[in-house]
């Protein structure tokens, strides 16, 4: 059994996850500081991807990175690199539609967030990066966390826009999800089902760390909520 | 050691209108919730924006519109004790304390040594490891008056500092905390809707309604001779009266329909009267002729702990000036056997006469 695939799945996961845990932190803390109107419209636009069909999200993806795309064109032509129909082709498919999971919940844990201990920590001298980075994310790790882990189990699981811009090519672009579909469709039901178990194992692995890290975090005392 | 604040800000259906000057000592800013009073305090920390004005402290502007001064909260060292006292969850008590120290105290044996003192004047010692969700209420007033005193600030604001606890704990802690406001050098500010907590703890007050900030005045002259009819609800007078000046040293209560002696000047532009509960006195009514004298039907005796409470009706006041309420009440407080020895001499079942001393009334605009 060729292993590429799970490694492939897992690398574009965990790099997603790290792109989109930052992204999503930035723009729910600063979008929440933004007029009413101009929140509404980059809220709408920003949880989009959650809602279209990840067929639409490839298709926009692939209208932009295209190689005879003006942006895909531009990069081809400065880093002479393709964006498209590589292994990292589903970095992108995979940020983009975990990104509205990680935005929405860090943006519901800030929103929780009591602004007095931001408020407190200034009278105090406390610089902004500090209070950011050791005051509130720390408050609203839960919600975090959370998003964080959601954001990783639907980039691990991510198969429409994947498929459409960086397409199924065994030992360079398959990942866990493309194989899967590529092994039914020829008919090879037992390797299928295999690779089916690993998805499983991997997803309910995650689920259970992220249970006991929640436990551990209650007996230690930590804040609720 | 001086602030000068004076400051506006507009927030649609409120106006946030403060102006007020304080030296040394502690002032009180004394108001209803909702009037305006944590809001200054988040003006003067700098964690709010006031539309327009200017706050100085000590020479040093914090804030000035014209100028486009906006100093941030971190350089202003102004230390502000949050309502709910706002420690950081996530931290252990000395942890929480070590934010204080963090931007000015570089060297890490002497923040120790800083630390293990303030832990010990604040009784928290053995406390260390412990998180703010496992002290007591007293305990966290503490930890985070230690915070802020460890941080040095030149100015001490205290945002109701007992409104999370309960009525038990506070005595001891409103001790305690009269002799941190001692024993701090620079000038402070208590925000309090309680008027005893500011008549115990502060050397001047400020009365701030819908806003609007009055003027400073010492804090004993606010319970002797209230300014404004909002500054004497809240130090808690409860019988009011419509009136209009009628010459030297007398008064027309229009709403209880009697002319009232006064030992000043009544100024003309006076509006109300007041009287505390404990200065309507009842007179037998052989004294019936005696000055600031007038009758009273007697509605309900409710018995207090340690008081009677008499709730009454002037029989010659004019409702038509008694706006807020139909019947102008008036009550009427006195110890049980006060009241018991008037029963035995009198019968107000056919009305009861109650008697003003003229020093007793309040004059109100």
């Amino acid at each position: 059994m060729d292993w590429y695939p799970l490694y492939n799945s897992l690398r574009i996961a965990l790099i997603s996850s790290v792109i989109v845990f930052f992204a999503g932190i930035g723009a729910a803390y600063y979008i929440a500081k933004l007029h009413p109107v101009l929140k509404g419209f980059l809220d709408v636009v920003l949880t989009l991807p959650l809602v279209l069909p990840p067929t639409v999200v490839g298709y926009f993806l692939l209208v932009l990175f295209g190689p005879k795309r003006p942006f895909g064109a531009w990069f081809l032509e400065h880093f002479n690199t393709r964006l498209v129909m590589t292994w990292y082709s589903g970095i992108f498919a995979a940020s983009v539609v975990a990104f509205p999971l990680m935005y929405r919940t860090a943006r519901g844990a800030f929103e929780s967030f009591d602004e007095t201990l931001a408020y407190s920590g200034q009278t105090l001298g406390l610089g902004n990066v500090y209070i950011f980075w050791r005051i509130r994310m720390p408050a609203c790790r839960q919600g975090i966390l959370a998003g964080t882990v959601l954001a990783f189990a639907r980039a691990l699981g991510e198969y429409g826009a994947t498929s459409m811009i960086a397409g199924y090519t065994p030992g360079r672009t398959a990942t866990i999800s493309t194989t899967v579909y590529q092994l039914w469709r020829t008919d090879n039901d037992a390797l299928a089902f295999r690779w089916v178990l690993v998805n499983v194992v991997i997803s309910a692995v995650v689920l259970l760390a992220v249970n006991l890290l929640e436990r551990r975090d209650r007996k230690q005392g930590g804040h609720p909520g | 050691m001086a602030l000068h604040v004076d400051i506006r800000k507009d927030l649609g259906d409120f106006t946030l209108q403060a102006r007020f000057e304080t030296g040394a000592g502690v002032t009180g800013i004394l108001g209803a919730s909702g009037c305006g009073k944590s809001m200054t305090l988040g003006c003067i920390a700098g964690v709010i924006k006031p539309d327009a004005g200017r706050i100085e402290l000590d020479s040093m502007v914090l804030f000035d519109s014209e100028r486009g001064i906006n100093q941030s909260p971190q350089k202003r060292q102004v230390g502000l004790l949050f309502q709910n006292y706002a420690l950081f969850p996530n931290m252990t008590v000395r942890q929480n304390l070590m934010t204080g120290l963090r931007a000015r105290e570089k060297d890490r044996r002497r923040a120790k040594q800083q630390i293990n003192e303030m832990m010990e004047r604040f009784r928290l010692t053995g406390l260390e490891k412990h998180r703010p969700c496992q002290l007591s209420g007293g305990q966290q007033q503490r930890a985070a008056l230690a915070r802020i005193l460890l941080s040095r600030p030149r100015l001490l604001m205290l945002d109701e500092p007992f409104s999370a606890l309960d009525g038990y704990l506070r005595w001891n802690l409103e001790l305690e905390l009269s002799d941190v406001l001692k024993g701090f050098g620079g000038s402070t500010l208590f925000v309090s809707h309680s008027r005893d907590e500011i008549y115990r703890l502060c050397d001047r007050v400020c009365v701030m309604d819908q806003g609007k900030s009055g003027p400073v005045i010492p804090v004993k002259q606010l319970f002797e001779a209230p300014m404004s009819r909002a500054a004497a609800v809240l130090s808690g007078c409860k019988n009011y009266s419509r009136a209009r000046s009628a010459g030297e040293r007398k008064v027309l209560a229009l709403d209880w329909g009697v002319m009232l002696e006064y030992e000043g000047e009544v100024p003309e532009a006076l509006c109300w009267v007041g009287v505390r509960s404990h200065y309507l006195v009842p007179v037998p009514a052989s004294e019936k002729y005696r000055k600031n004298t007038f009758r009273c039907q007697v509605l309900r005796v409710v018995e207090d702990v340690f008081s009677m409470v008499i709730l009454l009706r002037p029989e010659a006041g004019d409702s038509a000036y008694a706006e807020e309420q139909a019947d102008v009440l008036l009550r009427a407080e006195m110890t049980k056997e006060f009241w018991e020895g008037f029963l035995r001499r009198e019968d107000p079942a056919q009305g009861l006469w109650l008697h003003i001393e003229p020093k007793d009334v309040m004059l109100l605009t």
